[in-house]
This record gives structure tokens, C-alpha cells and sequence, in this order.
């Protein structure tokens, strides 16, 4: 060992923190220290109608920069059509139209992350599952059968708090790097491009990225990943892709994971598989166990035509392709 | 929180533009929102709230669109209004349908002075 260093052993973690804290890296939010400040005073009127159909004059004196209470009476008046805004009569306000995604930074930082996995012929998965579903046994049984096909694979992995699945990766031989998102209930673009920075990407490598525990928030994000695969697991029941569609429109692949239990719990996999196509009739679904082996054959040859596919369309030029 | 991290995005679009477009305060910020978008819009009005504190944006006004789910079918070759459920066409049960709106997550435009 040419290091025995003792941070050497130490996983990298990256926290993100929403609010001021001991952060590796932050976002340069303009408020983050307010932002999860529980109190607040705040008056939410779930009475009033938000069609904002009334007449209101601006031009009194009233003062919007108040403490965020809203009542009917400071309800903006945006005309009867509300796309096509016409303000008169308010001389001190001019309207600025923006048309910008919300999301456009993310999604920009996304494809940068897609041309930096191109550069390096990296086929970089977004893993996206409740808590629970397996995905960190997923990963660390995958990386050990990629190695016996000779193939490198590394993790980047998203919980809120420890670096707990980091180090079960980790202990595989594979590389991996945790991120901590604190508050955050899903990775994006930003962090995602930082840790992929740390932890450096092998050439001809398939990167795991496991999403944050959780089917509704990482489905709105692009990590600039090319494949996006949704795991459920057969103790979860089988009418998740009913309760949760977006995970299941936005991905390629289904995993149904736990097969092996599959006599012990009450779950309609075949319900559930047609739940699944109604919400994405192209979806590929495998159902497989991560701790039995079971259906892995499948999946790890998913995995490798899903990167050679991405890889040939690398090699034409044709980059930020997804699977 | 999902709602906290799209504040904050918005704040920093309201930020530059600020600088872009040369104005001091937010009012009102007119957002589509698609029905997809896994946003709820009175989440995200009291998040926004909390996060513009000692922003520009303090006590702006979200003045929310929300924008239906709509696709064509290629079945019916018209456009159908959908749920948000990512279900089939209403018209004739099939899945082959192009979304054409309902994904909005967009700042249309700013009152601002």
C-alpha cells in the first residue's frame, strides 16, 4: 500500500445542504439560509380564487414588499386573457417577458455532464426507486458482474444523510462517491457534475447514478444521463406505476426487483407489468432479484447493448444521445 | 421539497434578469406550470414566499397558469385533453399519443419596477 494514509480510507462525501452550512459545494442561491427556516409569516389564504378575475389598481400605494401575506385586495389584475398580459394605467410597473424554463439551468448543466460521459465513452444510468427497492444492492452486485465481463463501472450515489451505500459499493472494489443532498429529495444536473469531477470517469465505463430514495422528485430532473431506469420492488405492490406514472414515463427500463419473494408477498406482477405499459407502452421491463442473481442475465445484457448502443452513437458523432 | 429547489432556480432566473433588464424589485411572477410537473402550485407559492425573503422577490405574487395535459393521438389524428396520470387517449383507450403540452415549468413573464 503506498498510501496508508487514514483520510485515504475516508469516503468522499459532498453535502448539499439547502440552508448555510459546513457545505462542500453550494448552490449560489440568493436566499439559502432563509430556505428551510421553519418559521415564517406567512398568511395562506386557501380561500381566494387564484384567477386573479377582478379589477385592481395599482397605481395606490400599496406596498408589495411586505411580509408575504396575500389577500384578495393585493391580487394582480392580468387582464381577462392571462397569456396575452396587458397592463395600462400602472405607470410605476413595466412587464418583462421572460418565456425561460425553469429547469434551464439544470438542463444545461445536464447536457454538459452528457458531453463530458461522451468524451470518455462513458454509459452514465440514472437509477431512480423508492427506499427500500434495492437499488444499492442492485448496483454493488451489477459492478461485480461488469468486472467478471471485464468491464468498469463506478457509482455516484444520492441519499440525504451517510455515506452508508457509498461505502457498500465501496467495499466491492468498485468506485463510488456519495452525495449528501441534506433537505434535497433528488440529485440534479449540478451536483451530479461535481461528483462525477471527484470521482474522476474510466473510459469505456458504465456509471450508476442511484438517485435519492424517492419516485417522484428525481423524475423531473435531468442528470445528463443516457439511460434512466425505474426499479420497484415486488414487497411494494404492484399498482406503484399507477400511483407514481412519471417515474415510469421518463425511463427506459423497469426493474422488478425481489422476484425471489415473490411467494411470500401479495403483489400481481403480470398487473403490474400492465400497469407499467399503460403509463409507457415502449418500456422494457425485466424482473429479476438482486440478491438471488435471478434475471440478471438479462439486465446486465440490457446494460451492455443500451452502452454500446449509446457508444456507436458517440463514435458517428451523433453525441448527448440518450439509449 | 421538490418545490424548494425550483424557487431557488427561479430566484436565480429573476436575478440575471434583473441585471439584464435593469429593475430593482419583482411584483408578480406569471409561471406556466403543466399539469406533469409533479408541482403542486400551493406548495410552491409558500415556498416561494419563504425563499424570496431578502431577495428582489420579497412578496412577489406567483400568478400560476396551469397549463392541461394534451397529445395528439395517432389513432384519433387529433389532439386529446388528457389526466394527469399519464393514462391512455379518452376518446379511444390508446397509448399512442404525442404530448404536445403539460411539461410547462416556465416563467412567462415579471411585473417589476
Amino acid at each position: 500500500m503506498a498510501h496508508s494514509h487514514p483520510a485515504a480510507a475516508q469516503p468522499i462525501v459532498i453535502n448539499h445542504y439547502y440552508q448555510a452550512g459546513a457545505q462542500v459545494f453550494q448552490y449560489s442561491s440568493p436566499a439559502p439560509a432563509r430556505a428551510a427556516a421553519p418559521a415564517h409569516h406567512h398568511h395562506h389564504d386557501h380561500g381566494h380564487s387564484h384567477d386573479h378575475g377582478h379589477e385592481h389598481a395599482h397605481a395606490d400605494a400599496e406596498d408589495h414588499s411586505g411580509n408575504g401575506g396575500r389577500t384578495a385586495g393585493r391580487d394582480l389584475d392580468f387582464g381577462a386573457n392571462a397569456a396575452g398580459v396587458t397592463v395600462t394605467g400602472i405607470p410605476q410597473q413595466r412587464l418583462v417577458h421572460l418565456e425561460k424554463n425553469i429547469l434551464e439551468k439544470n438542463n444545461s448543466l445536464a447536457k454538459a455532464n452528457r458531453a463530458a460521459f461522451d468524451s470518455k465513452r462513458v454509459f452514465a444510468v440514472n437509477l431512480i426507486s423508492s427506499p427500500g427497492a434495492g437499488k444499492t444492492t442492485l448496483v454493488a452486485k451489477t459492478v461485480e458482474e461488469l468486472r467478471n465481463r471485464r468491464r468498469t463501472a463506478a457509482a455516484i450515489i444520492g441519499d440525504q444523510q451517510t455515506s452508508r451505500d457509498a461505502d457498500r459499493i465501496r467495499q466491492t472494489g468498485a468506485d463510488a462517491l456519495q452525495i449528501n443532498t441534506g433537505k434535497g429529495c433528488h440529485l440534479d444536473a449540478h451536483m451530479v457534475g461535481h461528483a462525477a469531477e471527484n470521482l474522476g470517469l474510466h473510459e469505456d465505463s458504465i456509471l450508476f447514478i442511484e438517485n435519492v430514495g424517492n419516485l417522484v422528485c428525481p423524475a423531473g430532473f435531468d442528470l445528463g444521463e443516457h439511460g434512466r431506469v425505474v426499479m420497484l420492488s415486488v414487497t411494494e405492490g404492484e399498482d406503484k406505476p399507477l400511483k407514481y406514472p412519471a417515474a415510469i414515463a421518463g425511463s427506459q427500463l423497469l426493474l422488478i426487483n425481489k422476484i425471489d419473494l415473490l411467494a411470500h408477498v401479495d403483489c400481481d406482477v403480470d398487473a403490474c407489468e400492465r400497469y407499467a405499459r399503460e403509463k409507457n407502452p415502449g418500456i422494457r421491463i425485466i424482473r429479476l432479484s438482486a440478491s438471488t442473481g435471478e434475471g440478471f442475465e438479462e439486465w446486465i445484457s440490457w446494460l451492455e447493448s443500451a452502452a454500446e448502443s449509446v457508444a456507436s452513437n458517440i463514435a458517428s458523432g451523433k453525441t448527448a444521445m440518450r439509449a | 421539497m421538490h418545490e424548494m429547489s425550483l424557487c431557488l432556480s427561479m430566484l436565480e432566473i429573476l436575478e440575471s434578469s434583473a441585471r439584464e433588464h435593469r429593475f430593482d424589485k419583482v411584483n408578480a411572477v406569471v409561471l406556466e406550470l403543466g399539469s406533469l410537473g409533479c408541482v403542486e402550485p400551493e406548495v410552491l407559492r409558500y415556498t416561494f414566499d419563504i425563499a424570496a425573503k431578502n431577495t428582489l422577490a420579497e412578496g412577489a405574487i406567483l400568478n400560476i397558469i396551469e397549463v392541461p395535459v394534451r397529445a395528439w393521438c395517432h389513432h384519433c389524428d387529433q389532439l386529446v385533453e388528457l389526466g394527469k396520470d399519464y393514462g391512455g387517449c379518452p376518446l379511444c383507450g390508446g397509448n399512442e399519443l404525442r404530448l404536445e403540452t403539460g411539461q410547462e415549468l416556465r416563467i412567462k413573464e415579471l411585473e417589476v419596477e
